[in-house]
């Protein structure tokens, strides 16, 4: 089998799974600056998933690429730490303010610039805005089949390939010819540990733009280095129309945010009889929270 | 996320110590290897920097990957197929999970792939995987055989063997034990004999109680030396899985440590090749072998005891009885307070040991390439002393505290703790072998009672007091008046000229000069981290205790006494 030529979407998030209480404004929107950011936990199934790959067909390219203020070069140091070959930053505050529209023509752009792809691999969703969309934006646009959920990858075949989905009431296993886009399911592996010896190297890897805080021996190490320059692409770089990009290409507008407090008189204690178990089953049907 | 690395700050704290700036450089060549590779540290902040990304990785594993293993590898246990030791499910999870961090092989060379780290973050690393598992901290613990074959081998074979360890993830095993040599290892009598034909040398016999003993690369100590009976008859060899010439008779049920498989070992017709000169095997290899074994026991060990005193924690502060959480009751927190001083003070041990190790290593590497200067010579010298007796010192507190520790805290757990509901029954059962193999307790006192007899233990505690900035504190009042007691209990020990004596009281003598060693060790941190300031006065008091009961014990002693002791109710079994 041919190596392939594969691209990790990745996104830095709040980690809004270890939330203090000054995680929320009183507005209702989330305080960025409270929250500790982290690597999207779906994106990382989707690195695990590509170098997975990487390791079954020697000689596969993984590009790991993301789209975020500066702090969100973390995610491509993380890449490297864990086996990918490039990172790509797209940063540009034009790009601020997106919604998954805007986020997904900016990234379709960048893979147009990438040009060479077999696989494009994503999280199933981030944990910040929890709407899954992203990824199939990004294939619709591209104009490619794509497999959403993906747990585990079967098959590497010369001209397809095939997964397992894992849905709701079960599994299905598809196949598709390539190029495709992928979005993986928090049912997969988890992503494989740092690797010593690429921490060490790459522990230095920062964009121009980092750079700019000035030290003189970082300067020294990327001129002998060059693979440590990671590459910044901005709105000219990747030739995208401003009226598509950051807030101007967004149309989803937030009318407003409320703060649900759920308190103790809203929960019902129910005995283990059937009657009770048929009456909160009926209940639950009718209010469409199941069925 | 959990992270055994930066739960516990004190590995940042030992990191600091500015003899390690001395070690790096001389492991480095003076930063001279970041020209050919490039994971090699630029300079002293930048491979600290590195050590402590590592071993956030290994805290990580360890907190998420090993420590959720620990119970089903204890209750699964490994198991023989086809004469094949089958790791618990867990233990190869474990394995694959730091093999494929480049986890194996840390303190070897860059050029055989290792990660070239001093012993100091390697032994951190131990500390963390065996505080996780301490049964599956010896089968990653036994890299440090790579570390003789780089020492002894010859060239072939360590461009033979020691690639294995990072890139294939080998694991290893040192073959020593028979059933008839066990602490007396000079008794060993698996049979090696040179064949011309094959030109090979050929291993038969039965080795006991082998840890890892399936492993891909084992050292096997054997006679060489037909007709002899003595430590100089023995040579050191590398056996290769590969060759499939060993039978895995048994694996032993164990009380503790069970994920860790113990085997007995039928040596078939085994090819095996020479490490380094022969009759060298027992008195030169082995010894190194078995120091740098101690250090991974000392590290196991505390290990251990951080594990056994987190659970304790934990229960005391959640577990209520009459009316309060159990933490707040004097009985409770007392023996919580006390073992968090042995645990501080036995990790400063721990780490100044590694330390002394680790300079002493770095100049046998350095003069590999060049002659010493004498400086340079007699710092070796002096380093490589304390090395000897304090490796002994720190397996012997270690594996003694450990299991009160692990005692302490099960206490703690009441009846429960009894039950297998908390990690903690199996900590106290893992517990118990450190203060058994790589050398007793007992025999740990044999090697360290040097320390007292050279006066190796009073300098080092002189060159300590000089160290000590407040020189009216109370705190070195009392660990003067320590020091002035060991000093006058051992030398009437030693001028009485009577080994057994010696040998008689040597764990006490041994163990109070580590108390007054912990002691200054712990008031030298709190002059640079306040934390330790409270740590360091209560631990002199407790000790102070208990070296005074020993001083009394000792004085009231007479050589007479021995002989009643040799013939207690020695009678009564004859009858």
């Amino acid at each position: 089998m041919r190596p392939l030529k594969i691209v990790v979407l990745a996104k830095q998030v709040p980690d809004t799974r270890h939330v203090g209480p000054d995680a929320m404004k009183p507005d209702g929107t989330v305080n960025r600056g409270k929250l500790a950011t982290v690597f999207n936990p779906d994106d990382l199934h989707a690195l695990e998933l590509a170098l997975n790959i990487k390791d079954r067909i020697p000689g596969t390219h993984v590009t790991i690429l993301t789209m975020g203020p500066q702090k969100a070069a973390d995610i491509i140091r993380e890449g490297y730490y864990r086996g990918v070959d490039d990172g790509i930053m797209i940063s540009d505050r034009r790009f601020g303010g997106a919604d998954t529209l805007a986020t997904s023509y900016t990234i379709v752009q960048a893979i147009k610039k990438i040009a060479d792809y077999d696989l494009i691999v994503g999280g199933r969703q981030a944990i910040d805005g929890d709407t899954a969309q992203v990824g199939p934006q990004c294939a619709d646009k591209l104009n490619i089949p794509q497999i959403t959920y993906v747990e585990e990858v079967l098959t590497i075949e010369e001209d397809k390939i095939i997964a397992r989905r894992r849905l709701e009431n079960g599994v299905e296993v598809v196949s598709s010819p390539y190029p495709c886009l992928m979005t993986v399911h928090g049912s997969s592996p988890e992503c494989r540990s740092r690797h010593a010896k690429n921490v060490m190297k790459y522990k230095y890897a920062r964009t121009k733009t980092e750079m700019r805080k000035g030290d003189p021996i970082l300067e020294e190490l990327h001129k002998k280095r060059p693979y440590l320059v990671i590459p910044e692409w901005s709105v000219e770089d990747i030739v995208a129309d401003e009226a598509k990009i950051g807030l101007a290409g967004s149309p989803t507008k937030v009318k407003s945010v409320s703060s649900i407090v759920l308190t103790a008189n809203e929960s019902k204690v129910l005995t283990d009889s059937d009657s009770d178990i048929e009456g909160m089953i009926k209940e639950l049907i009718k209010h469409h929270t199941i069925g | 996320m959990d992270n055994f690395f930066k739960d516990t700050p004190d590995f940042k704290f030992h990191l600091k110590d500015p003899i390690l700036k001395k070690v790096v450089k001389l492991k480095e060549d003076n930063f001279e290897q970041s020209e050919k590779f490039d994971y090699a540290p630029l300079n002293h902040e930048d491979a600290i920097d590195s050590y402590e990304k590592i071993l956030e990785i290994v805290g990580d594993i360890c907190a998420n990957t090993i420590s959720p293993n620990a119970e089903g590898v204890d209750l699964e246990g490994p198991h023989i197929e086809n004469n094949e030791v089958i790791y618990a499910k867990g233990t190869t999870e474990d394995y694959k999970a730091l093999y494929e961090a480049g986890l194996i092989g840390m303190s070897l060379p860059r050029r055989y792939g290792g990660l070239n780290f001093p012993l100091l973050p390697y032994v951190m690393a131990a500390e963390m995987v065996a505080r996780a598992d301490a049964g599956f901290a010896n089968i990653w613990g036994l890299q440090d055989c790579a570390e003789t074959i780089y020492e002894f081998g010859s060239e072939e074979q360590k461009d033979k063997f020691l690639p294995r360890f990072n890139r294939d993830g080998a694991t290893a095993a040192m073959v020593l034990t028979e059933p008839d040599a066990g602490s007396d290892l000079q008794a060993v009598k698996l049979k090696a004999v040179f064949n011309e034909e094959k030109n090979t040398w050929i291993l038969n016999g039965v080795k006991r109680f082998i840890t890892n003993g399936d492993a891909d690369i084992s050292l096997v100590l054997a006679r060489s030396e037909d007709g002899t009976s003595d430590a100089r008859g023995l040579s050191m060899f590398i056996y290769d899985r590969n060759d499939h010439a060993v039978e895995v008779r048994h694996l032993e049920k164990k009380l503790g440590i069970k994920g860790s498989p113990t085997c007995e070992l039928v040596f078939k017709d085994a090819p095996a090749e020479l490490v380094g000169k022969e009759r060298f095997g027992l008195i030169k290899y082995v010894m190194s072998l078995m120091n740098s074994a101690r250090l991974g026991v000392g590290a196991q060990s505390v290990g251990i005891a951080d594990a056994a005193y987190r659970e304790a924690l934990k229960y005391a502060e959640e577990r209520a009885q009459f009316g309060k959480v159990i933490v707040n009751f004097p009985a409770v927190y007392e023996m919580l307070t006390n073992m968090k001083l042995r645990i501080d003070a036995l990790r400063s041990l721990l780490y100044e040991t590694t330390r002394f190790v680790d300079i002493f290593k770095a100049y046998e590497e350095v003069m590999k390439d060049r002659k010493l200067e004498k400086e340079e010579r007699m710092e070796m010298k002096h380093y490589g002393k304390l090395s000897n007796v304090f490796t002994p010192l720190i397996k012997l507190t270690a594996s003694e505290a450990c299991n009160k520790i692990a005692y302490d805290s099960l206490q703690i757990h009441g009846g429960t703790g009894f039950m297998k509901d908390f990690p903690i029954e199996r900590i106290y059962r893992d517990a118990r072998i450190t203060s058994i193999y790589e050398g007793t307790s007992q025999l740990q006192a044999v090697a360290a009672i040097k320390g007292v007899t050279t006066g190796v233990y009073f300098e080092q505690i002189k060159a300590y007091d000089a160290e000590v900035s407040d020189k009216n504190c109370e705190i070195r009042t009392k660990l003067h008046k320590m020091t002035e007691e060991y000093q006058s209990i051992s030398q009437s020990v030693i001028e009485l000229k009577n080994n057994e004596l010696i040998d008689f009281h040597s764990t006490r003598l041994v163990e109070m000069a580590g108390n007054i060693i912990m002691g200054y060790l712990l008031v030298l941190n709190s002059q640079k981290d306040d934390k330790f300031i409270k740590t360091a006065r209560l631990y002199v008091n407790l000790v102070r205790s208990e070296n005074k009961e020993r001083f009394d014990y000792m004085t009231g002693f007479s050589v007479e006494n021995l002989e009643m002791y040799k013939n207690v109710d020695l009678e009564a079994l004859q009858q």
